[in-house]
């Protein structure tokens, strides 16, 4: 934990050295609660996913969470914080730190990223994670927004996880280990403030469903807020 | 300074303005009950000394009272009236916590009396007076305002009438000054920081499935789903028209909110003179009377060939005067609708001011076309929904002039390069065409014989209006004003400038301290100070290159300013 907090603290100088430089507008923030959910499945998890940034138009210092709080059991989450710089108009490349917990059991990692918008409109994120133990994880997310009205808006996601070696404390196994798709409807009653309901499926591939059996469909209900 | 002194000190500042104003003016706390409604247009202030002061007063335009930046107390600020060849003098006392600053938006004038901070002076410091004092060289209608931050959204605007020495060429018995702005109770940081994190924040006018049904069926699935893929593999939305909409905005003419009407009146039989001016921070304006036609005899202060249409356009700071002549002893509705029609602000040109006009249903909202991603349109079927522009605009420069070439970029804040920019002077532009009524454009507009000494430009330059509308980006040829060099013109050259869009929004160019003579034609030209940009598009226009010093040229949308901004000197 040590040595993640002295990253950030570096990764923190380097963005706002760099900011320094180009933001002639200062600084600008966002926290984005994307989901705080129920999910109705066997575990009965309170689930987020949550992202907030610091930065101006093109260098940006993000933390990313998002994770599982199951009834019965303890928390799993993953966490990232990276420095973000735009590298081309819609793209930026992304380095820094990532923090997976489960239970007890954690994994340190490197992270590289890309995160954009795909031609079509697809809001996408790729990265790539170098472990502790010489594990290497690939984590793909990707979102569409499919307005019905100006305020009901569908978001079909989904998001694919990889490894290169098993670890059963973490609950990973080798190869393609996780693909979950969702659906959430949400009704914007302000842009920054949307209720919403949703489907989602999960699967655990390989080695990882090996290491911890899963597929299964559930509704799921939450919020979406950002300010 | 006492409170009460202040007080007496500035009531002899503030001619006709009731004390209650003057206390809301941010000194004394306020109870929310208290607050004047700011409906003081008809404050006007003529002579060749003009003391005005800046200050905040609380006003109240949605039921919510806020604190607007204002001068003598007023909302929007007192018109000026000055005479052609009066040497003016103008005290402007800073009565805010933050610098301020007021430009003369078109006034020819030495380039330390142009009121841009950090261009033309240090700006007006908080409890200072700076005293500006220039002579008219021109007449017409002008404006004023703030330069400093936010200041102009938060209501820092007013009207300038400059009377001319000879006699018009066109006859009215009425003249009224009328301003449209865009209020918003929200703080413009906060709607800049919006636009910064979430660029379509205001646009509620997005694409839905409905919308592409309805595309189905007019042009067929493969037609529907090929021309809904261009634009998403684009990542552009066709239906990006402005930034900031009637969501947060309410539309103010003269001050005064679209219930709480702004009156002209007029007696049957007589010429009205309208001053249209754009005061807004970011709002284009589609203007009409309907059941009157509109007679265009100025544009930016300049007198023009009169046109006569049914409705005009006026972008961000441009000004229009309009002569009518009402018929029918009946309130006639002067409405303006916001392009991307979320909203509108309206007045009645009326016999009697107890007679109000009913606002007309505002138009649907139009799509941007492939003319407006600046692609070639030569080769293809002109449908319904594409731009009405029939004749081919060629522009008429056969002699070749030498281009100086700019510092350019292509970084991540440019998100399109429009391959095939047209002139596109005679299209209405997106939301008035083809909707069955005589719209000005451009092409319409020729400054009377005179106004523009016609001379061949020495030299030509060209500027790329860029962005990334995603990550809320502005610049002028992939280089924001915080990156570029100073722009070098020469004096006594003439300029020719193209502009080229690259983006799919309009852009209201404004080069101070010089004209800006578009060109509308073969050897035809119409005086401006204001030009907009269509979506890409190409439009030029000569300088004549006639005053030493440092100028500001930008866009004059508030919210792309900081980027799309240059700083011109003159040597």
């Amino acid at each position: 934990m040590k040595n993640i907090t002295k990253i950030a603290l570096g990764l923190m100088m380097i963005s706002t050295f760099s900011m320094a430089g180009t933001s002639a507008n200062g600084l600008y923030y966002k926290l984005s609660i994307n989901e705080l959910e129920y999910q109705d499945n066997s575990e009965k998890n309170i689930a987020w996913d949550t992202s907030l940034w610091i930065g101006d138009e093109t260098d940006k210092l993000y933390f990313y969470t998002q994770g599982e709080k199951p009834k019965n059991a303890s928390t799993g989450s993953e966490n990232q914080l990276v420095y973000s710089k735009a590298i081309a108009p819609f793209w930026d490349a992304q380095f820094g730190v990532g923090y997976d917990k489960v239970g007890n059991n954690n994994q340190a990692w490197g992270v590289l990223s890309i995160q954009g918008l795909a031609p079509y409109f697809f809001e996408t994120r790729t990265s790539l994670l170098v472990g502790q133990g010489g594990n290497v994880g690939l984590r793909f997310d990707a979102e569409y927004q499919t307005l019905f009205t100006q305020k009901l808006i569908l978001t079909p996601s989904i998001a694919i996880d990889a490894y290169s070696k098993d670890d059963p404390s973490m609950g990973l196994g080798k190869g393609l280990s996780n693909i979950t798709a969702g659906m959430r409807l949400r009704y914007e009653i302000k842009r920054e403030f949307a209720p919403y309901v949703g489907v989602e499926w999960s699967k655990n591939f390989g080695n990882t469903a090996d290491i911890s059996p899963l597929n299964e469909s559930y509704v799921v209900v939450g919020v979406r807020v950002w300010f | 300074m006492s409170i009460n002194n202040l007080t007496i000190n500035r009531r002899t500042f503030i001619k006709g303005v009731t004390l209650s104003t003057v206390v809301a003016s941010g000194l004394l706390p306020l109870e929310a009950n208290n607050t004047t409604p700011a409906f003081s247009q008809e404050h006007e202030l003529r002579g060749t000394e003009f003391s005005l002061v800046i200050s905040k007063t609380m006003v109240n335009f949605t039921g919510t009272p806020k604190y607007a930046t204002t001068v003598n107390g007023q909302m929007t600020a007192p018109t000026l009236h000055f005479n052609e060849g009066d040497t003016v003098t103008i005290k402007v006392y800073n009565d805010l916590e933050v610098d301020s600053s007021i430009h003369w938006h078109g006034i020819i004038l030495p380039t330390d009396m142009d009121g841009v901070p950090n261009i033309s002076f240090d700006g007006i410091k908080p409890k200072t007076t700076f005293t500006y004092r220039f002579t008219l060289k021109q007449s017409g209608t002008y404006w004023y305002h703030s330069h400093s931050g936010f200041q102009e959204q938060t209501g820092l605007y007013g009207a300038i009438v400059v009377h001319p020495k000879a006699k018009e060429p066109f006859e009215y018995d009425r003249d009224y000054v009328v301003t449209f702005s865009d209020w918003s109770d929200e703080k413009p940081e906060t709607i800049y920081r919006k636009l910064k994190t979430m660029s379509d924040y205001y646009n509620f006018n997005q694409r839905t499935v409905g919308d592409f049904f309805a595309d189905v069926k007019e042009d067929g699935f493969f037609g529907a789903f090929k021309s809904r893929s261009m634009w998403n593999k684009m990542r552009m939305s066709d239906r990006d028209l402005s930034d900031v909409t009637g969501y947060t905005y309410t539309y103010l003419m003269n001050g005064h909110t679209p219930t709480a009407q702004y009156t002209a009146q007029f007696k049957v039989g007589e010429k009205i003179r309208l001053r249209f001016i754009n005061s807004s921070a970011m709002t284009f304006f589609d203007v009409r009377i309907p059941d009157l036609k509109l007679t265009i005899v100025a544009t930016d202060g300049n007198n023009v060939k009169p046109v006569e249409v049914d409705e005009f356009r006026i972008g961000v700071a441009e000004t229009y005067d309009v002569i009518v002549e009402p018929k029918t002893k009946k309130a006639y509705a002067i409405f303006a609708q916001s392009l991307e029609r979320s909203g509108y602000a309206l007045g009645s040109l009326t016999p009697s001011a107890t007679k109000l006009a009913k606002a007309p249903a505002m138009d649907a909202p139009q799509t941007l076309t492939h003319a407006d991603m600046g692609m070639d349109m030569s080769g293809m079927k002109m449908g319904g929904k594409e731009m009405a522009s029939d004749k081919k605009m060629k522009m008429p420069m056969k002699k070749k002039i030498p281009i100086t070439p700019l510092e350019e970029a292509r970084g991540v804040g440019t998100t399109m390069r429009v391959k095939n920019p047209q002139y596109r002077l005679d299209d209405a532009g997106v939301g008035l065409r083809n909707n069955g009524r005589r719209v000005l454009t451009y092409a319409d507009l020729e400054s009377l014989e005179g106004i523009v000494p016609k001379r061949t430009p020495d030299r030509e330059i060209i500027l790329r209006l860029t962005g990334n509308m995603e990550r809320y980006m502005w610049s002028i040829n992939g280089i924001a004003y915080k990156d570029a060099k100073p722009l070098q013109f020469h004096y006594g050259e003439q300029l020719r400038i193209t502009y080229i869009n690259d983006t799919m929004m309009n852009h209201p160019m404004h080069l101070h301290g010089l004209w800006s003579d578009l060109e509308v034609g073969e050897n035809r030209f119409v005086r401006k100070h204001t030009i907009v940009v269509q979506p890409g598009s190409k439009i030029s226009m000569q300088v004549n290159v006639d005053a030493k010093g440092s100028w500001a040229y930008h866009c004059h949308l508030l919210y792309h300013m900081s980027g799309m901004f240059r700083k011109v000197i003159v040597s």
